[in-house]
């Protein structure tokens, strides 16, 4: 963390860059410097900039204007393989995975170990992948396919893949997003274990607090423009995220909800599923949110898809408005007036190749005939420009394809989508992954005005604080099962946490 | 997910990497490609066990290497396209243009006179370079394979008539043309050189799918190919390198099926590609691209041949033939899925 020593260039600098796409100045003069051993965070809010500046490090796009330094040399990064080449190592935003080959298949892609000519050593490629999972402590299977592997699994296998190449500069574009505590624990060690004298990382997140804990120095981008660089452990929180947003941002009071009284508009009893869910029940209301806590694997996206029809109940039964309903498939849910925001955006929730105000009133088409048939494009433009504003989704125009915008925003369209539906309950799987803070705030407050117009809302997070935030209730689930159902005022992180480990007490954890 | 996810706490201590991440897919899950296959051999075995109680024609040394000399041609053209198909492309151009390097080894032979050997590897590399202009097509002018290929297929049925004045080309200066197929190699049976060839080839293409840097890639680009692209592979030369080695094989697919004639013909070949896809389908590679095998596009060519020769021995009309086959395919592949989705 030491400042570099007088006349020491920076291992890496980044001068008067500038990135233009059609529509969108991504980049305007942007400059950055990282320091031999430092983790510089980068953060922005949604579409600031920051994957696109990584990509022309990563030599993915070439800039129109600017210069790269390394080590106070030029950089010419012309294509991927010649900044690997060049130490410069990227995780990507989205996966990068060839779902099909093999863990050390997919790390040494391109750099396969040769036998004679052109016949390839596999078994060689998995000793190589071994030594490297054994340096860097990984419990990986060299030849498992990729397609098998968990999520965080294959996080570990794109680290991996960035650290194989005699990396200098890592970067790493929101790592942690799909990760769980202890997960990013791992992360956090593999990063410390990487940095050295002659290293450094430059770590993108939406988390506010993991910024203090990984990072040396926090530069901030928005629209597209360099802001500031502050030193982490001279500035806070809400000095970063005024910087990051432009304004302050309302402050973080909770809902003193109870449950109200009534008749509740889903209730579900004794839900069960073969794989994981035993005997779940709980009844959501007009009006409220309900929010579900726990840890990754406890059963909570398998409630929502259990619910939804997206899987197979074994026993339970679901009332909407009192009354027996029957669901076998999203579809049938959707009819009913329950709608379902996936955790996995890319697979199930946006169709990547069309416009946002396709994508925004996708659920809904419904509503958009005309006579005959016909769609009513004027109404859809209306709609889709409606939600582009509220949500701030950053984009030129409704017609903008959704492949084109950030990843933050692509999560906003998809949540757009059930808000332009007119549902009486939403559920919503992890609603802010990939957000920012800022964006965020926007989407409590829409939560917020969408259960005071009556309607229920459930809410699956990952981050307790935002449940707790949120949630007039907070319903905790620990392996499959419902361990409490709390009114906010009486729920504490400690508590939640506790109720959310109710059963791995008795040793389930491996090592 | 696995369903035996254990929940993990947050406090796990983090300098073993072992604990934070859920314990990993079960061990047989591994064995579920090589299952695929058996039930793919499964099916033939249950095909051919049916014919040979239908017919006692059936099951004799004779009748078997017929159906594997039916299978030779479309056999060679499918395993070409299966490393195609498995990029994630088709390619439609393979029967027309297998028909056009039997005219061409009608015009390097008997028009231009050239020896045996020379004609032959000419049409072989004739095969290459259309396969070389798919792949540019394809991969440098970003033109969909469905419709580059498309166009190949039109081009070559035109060019064949065109080249060959319409009418059929016969080797007479090189009359051992026909042996390339044809000859006898094992004493006392009725065994085609051909036949045999079918086999090399085989064992080719199954070693260049699992072995070499060829294969390796080419799953690599079916499975993602923005990803392979951002790992530095160039994936447009691949794509050409793949699309002429598809070509190389229709090129000797052409100079068998002239062969097996005795001479070129230039009409017909529209179809073939059908079939040919149809057998890589039926062997389990999937038209996404990322999956499939050489052993699995070996056994859709011969459930097809032998449905082929069985129904006709057992004297079903020719017109119910390809319905027959129809209804496989859908059968084969619908299975298949059912699989998939039952594995995901
Ligand atoms: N290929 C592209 N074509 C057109 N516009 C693009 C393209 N890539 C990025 N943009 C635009 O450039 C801007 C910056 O995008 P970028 O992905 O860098 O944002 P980001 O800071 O990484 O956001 P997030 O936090 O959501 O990931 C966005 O407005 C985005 O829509
Ligand atoms: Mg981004």
């Amino acid at each position: 963390m030491s400042a570099e020593a007088s006349g020491t260039p920076p291992l890496l600098e980044v001068e008067g860059v500038s990135k233009g796409f059609p529509g969108v100045q991504a980049l305007d003069d942007v400059r950055l410097d990282l320091r031999h051993g430092e983790v510089l965070a980068l953060v922005g809010e949604n579409g600031a900039g920051k994957s696109t500046l990584m990509k022309l490090l990563a030599g993915i796009y070439t800039p129109d204007a600017g210069v790269f330094r390394m080590n106070g040399r030029d950089l010419l990064l012309d294509g991927p393989r010649h900044a690997q080449e060049q130490g410069i190592s990227i995780i990507h935003q989205e996966f990068n995975l060839m779902p099909d080959l093999t863990v050390a298949q997919n790390i040494f892609i391109g750099r396969e170990e040769r036998g004679a000519g052109i016949f390839l050593d596999d078994r060689a490629l998995n000793r190589r992948a071994q030594d490297l999972f054994d340096r860097l402590g990984l419990a990986l299977d060299p030849a498992e396919p990729v397609e098998r592997l968990t999520v965080a699994r294959q996080q570990m296998v794109e680290i991996a893949k960035a650290l194989s190449f005699d990396a200098k500069v890592l970067i790493m574009d929101e790592p942690t997003a799909a990760l769980n505590d202890a997960e990013v624990d791992v992360l956090f060690e593999l990063i410390r274990r990487f940095r050295s004298p002659e290293t450094g990382v430059i770590y993108i997140s939406h988390r506010m607090e993991e910024l203090a804990r990984i990072s040396d120095r926090i530069t901030v981008l928005r629209d597209g423009r360099y802001i500031d660089t502050l030193v982490t452990a001279e500035t806070d929180q809400r000095t970063v995220i005024s910087l990051m947003v432009g304004r302050q941002l309302a402050g973080d009071d909770r809902p003193t909800g109870s449950a109200p009284a009534g008749e509740p508009v889903l209730s579900v009893r004794g839900l069960s599923t073969k794989r994981l869910l035993r005997d779940v029940s709980f009844d959501v209301h007009a009006g409220e949110i309900l929010g579900f806590a726990g840890l990754m694997g406890a059963g909570r996206t398998e409630v929502a898809r259990a619910i939804v029809g997206a899987d197979r109940r074994d026993s339970g039964v679901i009332s909407v408005r009192g009354r027996e309903v029957q669901i076998q498939s999203p579809a049938d849910a959707a009819r009913l007036g329950i709608g379902y925001l996936s955790e996995d955006r890319k697979q199930l929730g946006v169709l990547l190749e069309r416009s946002v105000r396709e994508n925004i009133v996708l659920a809904s088409l419904k509503d958009y005939l005309g006579a005959l048939g016909f769609v009513r494009d004027r109404r859809i433009e209306t709609t889709g420009r409606e939600y582009v504003q509220k949500l701030r989704i950053k984009t030129p125009s409704t017609a903008q394809l959704v492949r084109n915008l950030s990843g933050g925003n692509q999560q906003k369209v998809v949540i757009a989508k059930w808000l332009a539906k007119d549902c009486d309950v939403l559920i919503f799987d992890e609603p802010t992954r990939g957000i920012d803070v800022g964006a965020k705030e926007e989407i409590y407050g829409l939560l917020r005005d969408l259960a005071g117009q009556g309607k229920a809302i459930v809410m699956i997070s990952s981050e307790l604080p935002e449940v707790l935030r949120l949630a007039d209730r907070i319903a905790v689930m620990a392996e499959g099962r419902l361990t409490a159902v709390l009114d906010n005022a009486a729920a504490t992180q400690e508590n939640v946490m506790d109720y959310a480990t109710r059963f791995s007490a008795e040793g389930t954890i491996t090592r | 997910m696995s369903p035996t996810t254990t929940p993990q706490r947050s406090d796990t201590p983090s300098t073993s990497a072992y604990a934070a991440v859920d314990a990993g897919t079960p061990r047989f899950a591994r064995l579920r490609g090589s299952l695929q296959q058996l039930l793919a051999a499964a099916s033939l075995i249950v095909i051919v066990v049916f014919f040979s109680f239908a017919s006692s024609h059936f099951f004799t040394a004779n009748n078997l290497i017929s159906i594997l000399t039916a299978a030779t041609v479309t056999g060679i053209l499918a395993l070409g396209t299966t490393f195609v198909i498995i990029t994630g492309g088709i390619d439609l151009s393979i029967g027309t243009v297998m028909v056009l390097c039997g005219v061409m080894a009608g015009v390097f032979l008997t028009y231009w006179g050239w020896p045996l050997w020379a004609g032959v590897a000419a049409t072989i590399v004739f095969g290459g370079l259309i396969g070389l202009i798919n792949g540019v097509n394809v991969s440098v002018l970003g033109i969909p394979p469905f419709i580059a290929t498309l166009g190949m297929m039109l081009i070559a049925a035109g060019l064949s008539l065109v080249i060959s004045g319409t009418k059929p080309i016969y080797f007479n200066e090189t009359p051992e043309f026909q042996s390339i197929m044809n000859l006898s190699i094992i004493p006392g049976m009725r065994f085609p050189l051909g036949v045999l060839i079918f086999i090399v080839m085989i064992v080719i293409a199954a070693v260049l799918l699992s072995k070499t840097i060829v294969g390796r890639y080419t799953f690599s680009i079916g499975s993602n190919e923005a990803a392979t692209a951002l790992s530095g592979v160039n994936v447009r030369r691949w794509k050409i390198i793949i699309y002429t080695m598809a070509g190389l094989f229709v090129g000797l697919a052409g100079v068998l099926s002239a062969s097996r004639l005795s001479s070129a013909q230039p009409t017909g070949g529209m179809g073939l590609e059908l079939e040919a896809i149809a057998a890589v389908v039926i062997g389990g590679t999937s038209l996404q691209g990322g999956k499939g095998s050489i052993v699995g596009t070996v056994i859709g060519a011969l459930i097809m041949a032998v449905l082929t020769n069985g129904l006709r021995i057992i004297s079903v009309p020719q017109e119910w033939q390809s319905v027959a086959v129809g209804v496989v395919i859908l059968v084969a592949v619908y299975l298949d899925m059912l699989r998939r989705r039952r594995a995901g």
